[in-house]
């Protein structure tokens, strides 16, 4: 078997590809078990799940709207992980994205939709950069562990929102309506941005596969993405070859930081025109912001990779919803599964890694040469 | 309105509820100290506590025993300390991530089992306040130190058990060595997974502990993401405390010092708005790993998976 597989080393780039797939698979047999013990079928309710994600048009359609936050995130997380860093701030980052456009929007209602979307899009852009840069200067600056410091600043944007939303930026209205979950009032009609097909799907998808392709470039094609790469593989290194460690440290984070930030930006122009808040992170961003590490795992931490993970990963959670509503699960069932998703994925990096030692020792025995340049990445 | 922070019986309440409070703190952020020194990096434990506050909650709920509640998170917490040993010691994973992936599923999953048995917030008769001859009625100290419940004089004990477990006895040694230098201490025997696996137990059991003494001990109730973000602080506050017993126990009463003051605040109605107050603490907490982390070197091998060579 072995010894057939280093015959055609391609086959073994099949298994790279399909491992976070079973890991999410093997996620779901666990999901299934926990549907037992809810009385629930597992075969209907994953049926359902499938017919939810793609049954129908408006389906398919939803499953790319979810995919487009968890894109932004997923190519920003691809960013400060090439540069040696971990954002766990994705959720705040998205927050603050979304409440800086929603600003926007609020205080100009009479300017043209032209002008206000794309400035509501780059002011999402650099709110996500600051909340980015800040643990980032922590990191480069005071040796401040970036995943401590980018949790607290998940919660300060939550609580941040919080306060926005309750008294500020409340819609006028709400005292009149019995709604208890406090929200803005609905952005001018003129700011949404356009739809692409009569369904929900919404020029912020386009837009997320555009900045995928970006990055690649930005990445693998200029001299500053070069370096923060280099500055990823190693510091002690970077730093040797006259790189500014600390730079582009920051510079890692706060790139991350801004796609996500675009992420709610666009979740507010192109899916819900307001913002709304039920006192958590996860009412608003529905957990984009972790589960946009998780895409970034499933391809292979490649900003192109990431397109279709993150179709994956929005089919699971649009299948997710009809589920629970199908099968009348409670809705924290989804919390579950989201959970087992990545810790199952993140496990299964173990086996990529021995596949790779195998792969590389076997090869370099047999022909007997220095290990190609594919195997030193 | 300010100044009425400031008389006694404020004062003396926002002490004895800072002692109070930092109880949750200890026990999660003890768990983690050994679980970092050994080198394992768990974020979920927010999600352990959750399920630790639910099960202690539900166990003490269904049968009025609050020891069988005890136990039940004591249980549920080794469980899950067995899961995220095998998620990051034998399966190396990146510890960052799966730490959000236990943390997401004891959210989700507390909240399930919570919505299919009780479905309606319930009250339990917690640990009982303890009272001393003599002590407790001493006026300000006995309402500050001396009218705990048993689960907060346990989490205060347990600071110089761990400091004792972890510098003086040969356990102690092999957690520290496994943390700073695996390469070595392998070579002269110990093994490296075996001793992560019982740091990770063991903070997993007081991650547990942890909860319960939140759901059936202090607040004597459970909901929804009952600890709402404790257990992340937890974790910095080891960082905070450079991985010592006695730091974990400043920053910890710190924090449940400025939390008391927050609690109080919104109390007496000093026009703060709530939200802002639940974020002063984590404001804190980035201030306090700057000032810090500058003082002490984490484990070398904090978050480094270790792997035999050939």
């Amino acid at each position: 078997m072995q010894s057939f597989l280093n015959k055609y080393p391609r086959i073994w780039r099949i298994f790279d590809v399909l491992l976070p797939v079973i890991a999410a698979l093997a996620a779901l047999a666990v999901g299934a078990v926990i549907l037992i013990f809810l009385d629930a079928s597992p075969i209907e309710a994953y049926g359902a799940m499938v017919d939810g994600a793609f049954g129908s048009t408006n389906a398919l359609a939803d499953t790319l709207v979810k995919a487009t936050p968890l894109l932004l995130v997923a190519v920003g997380i691809c960013i400060a992980f090439r540069g040696g860093v971990l954002n766990i701030g994705g959720e705040g980052q998205l927050v603050m994205g979304a409440v800086a456009s929603t600003l926007i929007g609020l205080l100009l209602p009479g300017a043209p939709g032209a002008v206000i979307i794309p400035l509501a899009l780059l002011s999402g852009f650099l709110a996500g950069a600051v909340w980015g840069a800040i643990p980032g200067m922590l990191k480069a600056y005071f040796n401040v562990n970036e995943i401590l410091s980018t949790i607290m600043m998940n919660v300060i944007a939550v609580q941040l929102m919080n306060y926005l939303l309750r008294e500020p930026m409340i819609d006028p209205n709400q005292f009149d309506s019995a709604s208890k979950i406090p929200q803005t009032a609905r952005l001018v009609v003129a700011f949404d941005l356009p739809r692409l097909i009569p369904t929900r799907l919404h020029l912020g998808t386009g837009l997320a596969i555009l900045a995928a392709i970006l990055v690649y470039i930005f990445l693998w094609r200029t001299v500053i993405g070069y370096r923060i790469r280099a500055v990823g593989l190693s510091t002690f290194a970077s730093r040797y070859a006259g790189i500014s460690v600390p730079r582009y440290i920051v510079l890692a984070l706060l790139l991350s930081g801004a796609f996500a930030g675009l992420a709610g930006a666009i979740q507010v122009y192109g899916l819900h025109h307001r913002m709304f808040t039920d006192g958590s992170a996860t009412g608003f961003t529905g957990s984009a912001g972790f589960n946009g590490i998780v895409v970034a795992l499933f391809g292979n931490l490649h900003p192109l990779g990431a397109i279709p993970a993150s179709i994956l990963f929005g089919a699971m959670i649009v299948g997710a919803n009809k589920l629970q509503r199908v099968m009348q699960v409670p809705s924290a069932f989804i919390t579950v599964l989201n959970g087992l998703v990545v810790i199952f994925v993140v496990s299964s990096e173990y086996f990529r890694r021995r596949w790779a030692r195998h792969r590389d020792t076997e090869v370099t025995e047999k022909v007997a040469e220095p290990a190609s340049t594919e195997a030193a990445e | 309105m300010i100044s009425e922070l400031f008389t006694a019986t404020v004062l003396v309440g926002i002490l004895a509820s800072g002692i109070r409070l930092a109880t949750p703190y200890l026990y999660a952020a003890l768990g983690e100290t050994f679980g970092q020194k050994s080198g394992v990096l768990n974020l979920g434990v927010e999600g352990v506590m959750l399920l630790g506050a639910f099960f202690s909650f539900y166990v003490a709920f269904t049968t009025g025993n609050l020891w069988l509640g005890l136990l039940a998170a004591i249980v549920m917490g080794a469980i899950m300390g067995v899961v995220i040993a095998i998620v990051n010691v034998t399966l190396q994973a990146q510890q960052g991530i799966s730490g959000i992936g236990i943390y997401l599923f004891g959210l989700g999953m507390s909240d399930l089992l919570f919505q299919i048995t009780l479905g309606t917030v319930e009250t339990v008769k917690g640990f009982p306040e303890m009272h001393f001859p003599v002590l407790s009625d001493l006026p300000w100290v006995g309402e500050i130190f001396f009218q705990q419940n048993l689960l907060v004089y346990i989490a205060y004990i347990l600071v110089p058990i761990s400091w004792f477990l972890l510098n003086k006895t040969n356990v102690g040694l092999k957690i520290r060595a496994v943390g700073e230098n695996p390469e070595a201490a392998d070579s002269l025997g110990v093994s490296v997974s075996t001793v992560r696996y019982f740091t990770c137990i063991l903070g997993g059991i007081l991650s547990g502990i942890a909860g319960a003494s939140m759901s059936i001990a202090l607040l004597n109730v459970f909901q929804q993401n009952l600890t709402s973000g404790l257990g992340f602080i937890a974790v910095a506050l080891v960082y905070f405390g450079g991985w010592r017993p006695f730091g974990v126990l400043i920053g910890s009463l710190i924090f449940s010092m400025v939390n008391a003051l927050q609690l109080w605040v919104q109390v007496l109605s000093i026009p703060i708005p709530s939200d802002v107050a639940i974020m002063m603490p984590y404001l804190l907490t980035i201030l306090a790993l700057v000032i810090a982390v500058q003082r002490v070197k984490p484990p070398t091998a904090l978050a480094k998976p270790f792997e035999r060579g050939e």
